[in-house]
């Protein structure tokens, strides 16, 4: 029994208003819990913008090396500090369907020392997709050397986010950030989840003397203030440790608060539902402890801790870019949001680039919309209420 | 309610001694002890290492034995006021850390004020004007602020301040007052920079403030009584501000002690960035150069202060709302 049954089923009563109603009525009746969450989730405007850009934004981490047009550990020593080169469409012959970018001079100040860039209009550089550039092993599973856009001529350069202290080009940095950036979040929250559940669930279950014991240790770990124990935690991870090590050790010290709240949710929830009707009934008919348990409670809130999950996300995303950003968390040659927010730490740097901000408008974003996606997730995750 | 705040003091205490432990199994985790570290940087710097001295200091902390003596060793010392020494400053632990407690306790408490005085006028404000031009402001706002990173929003401050108006926001005194006497040019000095961590550090708690604010209002604003109260003839203020907005507040009481821990770990980053002599910077240096009694007494100290806050708000909540149940 699905809802298109019903939709096809077309109006025959009287008033066509009232027959609509009756139709939508009919609707609701007979969806299933996803599909009305959906239906409620697509009325949260805000919900559906955050998570279109979520998706972009994770679509970008997946396949960065392609996206990325150049390798973001290659150097140009004549691109040092250099400021984004805008997309330009209209030259002095006219508009230009294909964006090109003017070229970059860049001079030594005799007096500072440093490089200073001066917009050469005499040289465009156009743009073309799938251009060949610098080789890369996709995924780590074959040598590919495609890139979504580029510029062909030689000499050429287009960094459209402009380029760092080593002449690295700060788009696709961003991207190959993207990629260890929100993966933490997303590897933080699977081994919250999982601790979450199995111990707020035993918590919550079976109740008595081991629930206060879990509910202790849990206000406990709240209390003791999260940053400086994270620093103190990844402080000690040994230096020598591959950057693989390194990241999932942060990942495991970022879960290690964050499944406390996980618990306190899954027990919450164990202990309200365990007294329902219908979790009596299925005791009443024979259903043992474990069928309760999965086939009976965790599916009635599963989509209560998706929500929760999302809301969650942020905080881990957070937790990695501000160790990185200290410099206690992921080092270079990793390359993440936080890693890159660090070369911003020096001000007279970032007064003369700027753009070693842009990181951080990535970061923003992608907390804002996560947080948008949770908050539309937690209004459709009980559907039931109108 | 005497019951109640006298076993959660009781509780108190086996809490500290967990800390205590934590404390000291961090200190414990960065593979070799605080004494190679420290003959490491003596014979560094070019300094005669004393065999004599570095004995005494063993012996003084208990170095050679095994870890549960350490561990009491060290706990014996604390409660007698001595926390160990900084090898990176070579100066007892004690001397070093509690103005910038002082000072992390005051940009806390100050920036717990300000989510406060901005954050709960301008939640009542959206719910009573729900729908309002205002409202959808304070809600984007809000939306914004809980969204960037503090450190995020130090930085960019930092960056306007410096390429925009020549300006150094960060720190807390004038160079003038820096290792100057406490005066009251001095306090006034520090109010002059205190402003701009208090709103760095206060964003995210102000919009979560306004949030939960306006949703606990809404709530209670819908409620039958306030309409048998308006029926009645009871003029609008008086109204709001006797009943609902009292009630509404009950769940902020009960937050106060997450959100003053979070204020704690959260300006251990922006001090970094600001430069601010709070524990922050000294905590970090500490971390990164393994001055490990350092750390350890500023992770504890730390703990204590959000652990006697989350006491007090506890107690508060008890006394707001008499519906609290005391027993377990």
């Amino acid at each position: 029994m699905t809802s298109m049954d019903v939709s096809d089923d077309t109006g025959r009563g009287s008033g066509a208003g009232a027959a609509a109603n009756a139709r939508t009525e009919d609707r609701m009746f007979v969806a299933s819990q996803w599909q009305l969450m959906w239906w409620k989730f697509r009325r949260h405007k805000l919900g559906m913008i955050g998570g279109g850009v979520v998706v972009l934004f994770y679509i970008a981490a997946l396949f960065c090396e392609f996206l990325a047009p150049y390798e973001p550990h290659e150097r140009d020593i004549n691109y040092v500090h250099a400021p984004p080169q805008p997309l330009h469409f209209v030259d002095e012959q006219g508009f230009h369907l294909r964006p090109f970018v003017y070229g970059l001079v860049g001079e030594r100040n005799p007096t500072t020392y440093r490089m200073e860039f001066v917009v050469d209009t005499t040289q465009r550089y156009p743009l073309y997709l799938f251009v060949h550039g610098d080789p890369y092993r996709f995924w780590g599973l074959f040598d590919a050397n495609v890139h979504l856009f580029g510029v062909k001529a030689e000499g050429g350069s287009v960094f459209l986010l402009g380029a760092d202290r080593l002449g690295r080009d700060m788009l696709s940095r961003i991207l190959y950030g993207a990629r260890i950036s929100l993966s933490v979040g997303l590897i933080g929250v699977a081994f919250s989840f999982i601790l979450g559940i199995l111990i707020g669930g035993l918590s919550g279950y079976i109740g008595g003397a081991l629930d206060i014991a879990i509910q202790r240790i849990i206000e406990f770990i709240r209390s003791i203030p999260s940053i400086p124990l994270w620093l103190a935690l990844s402080a000690a991870l040994p230096p020598e440790w591959p950057p693989l090590r390194v990241y999932l050790g942060i990942t495991v010290i970022l879960s290690l608060i964050g499944w406390t709240t996980l618990a306190r949710v899954v027990r919450g929830k164990f202990i309200s539902l365990r007294e329902e009707d219908f979790v009596m009934a299925a005791r009443l008919s024979g259903a043992n402890e474990l069928r309760i348990i999965t086939r009976h409670l965790v599916p009635s809130f599963m989509s209560y801790l998706i929500a929760r999950l999302t809301v969650s996300i942020p905080s881990m995303i957070l937790g990695e870019t501000s160790l990185s950003f200290l410099g206690l968390g992921l080092r270079p040659p990793v390359i993440s949001w936080g890693v890159l927010l660090q070369e911003a730490q020096n001000l007279r740097t970032v007064a003369l680039a700027p753009w070693l901000l842009t990181p951080g408008l990535f970061v923003v974003i992608a907390i804002l919309c996560l947080n948008f996606l949770g908050d539309g997730l937690r209004d459709a995750s009980d559907p039931y209420v109108r | 309610m005497a019951q109640y705040v006298v076993r959660r003091l009781l509780l108190f205490i086996p809490t500290l001694l967990l800390i205590s432990i934590v404390s000291f199994t961090l200190i414990q985790l960065p593979p070799g002890d605080y004494l190679t570290t420290y003959v490491s940087q003596l014979a560094a710097s070019g300094d005669r290492v004393d065999q004599a001295q570095l004995a005494a200091l063993e012996k003084r902390y208990g170095l050679n034995q095994p870890l549960y003596k350490q561990y009491l060793k060290w706990m014996r010392n604390l409660l007698q006021g001595d926390m160990g020494i900084s090898w990176q400053w070579n100066k007892p632990v004690t001397q070093l850390i509690w103005g910038r407690l002082a000072l992390t306790l005051l940009l806390s408490l100050s920036s717990l004020l300000f989510i406060w005085i901005v954050g709960i006028p301008v939640g009542i404000y959206s719910a009573t004007h729900q729908y309002s031009a205002g409202d959808y402001i304070f809600t984007i706002v809000g939306f914004i602020g809980m969204g960037i990173p503090n450190f995020m929003i130090a930085l960019v401050l930092m960056w306007v301040g410096f390429s925009y108006f020549g300006a150094d926001v960060g720190g807390l005194f004038s160079s003038e007052f820096q290792s100057a006497p406490w005066s009251i040019a001095k306090v006034i000095d520090l109010l002059k920079h205190l402003w701009v961590p208090v709103v760095v550090l206060g964003t995210s708690g102000t919009a979560w403030e306004i949030r939960s604010t306006r949703a606990n209002l809404l709530d209670e604003i819908r409620k039958p009584y306030v309409t048998t109260a308006r029926a009645k003839g009871l003029k609008e203020s008086r109204l709001l501000w006797k009943y609902p907005v009292r009630v509404a507040m009950n769940p902020f009481f009960s937050t106060v002690g997450y959100v003053l821990p979070e204020l704690v770990s959260g300006s251990t980053i922006i001090s970094v960035v600001l430069s601010l002599p709070t524990t922050g910077p000294l905590l970090l240096s500490s971390l990164m150069g393994q001055d490990m009694f350092l750390a350890g007494s500023f992770l504890m100290m730390l703990s204590i202060l959000t652990v006697i806050g989350t006491l007090i708000s506890d107690i508060l909540l008890a006394w707001v709302d008499p519906r609290i149940r005391y027993a377990e």
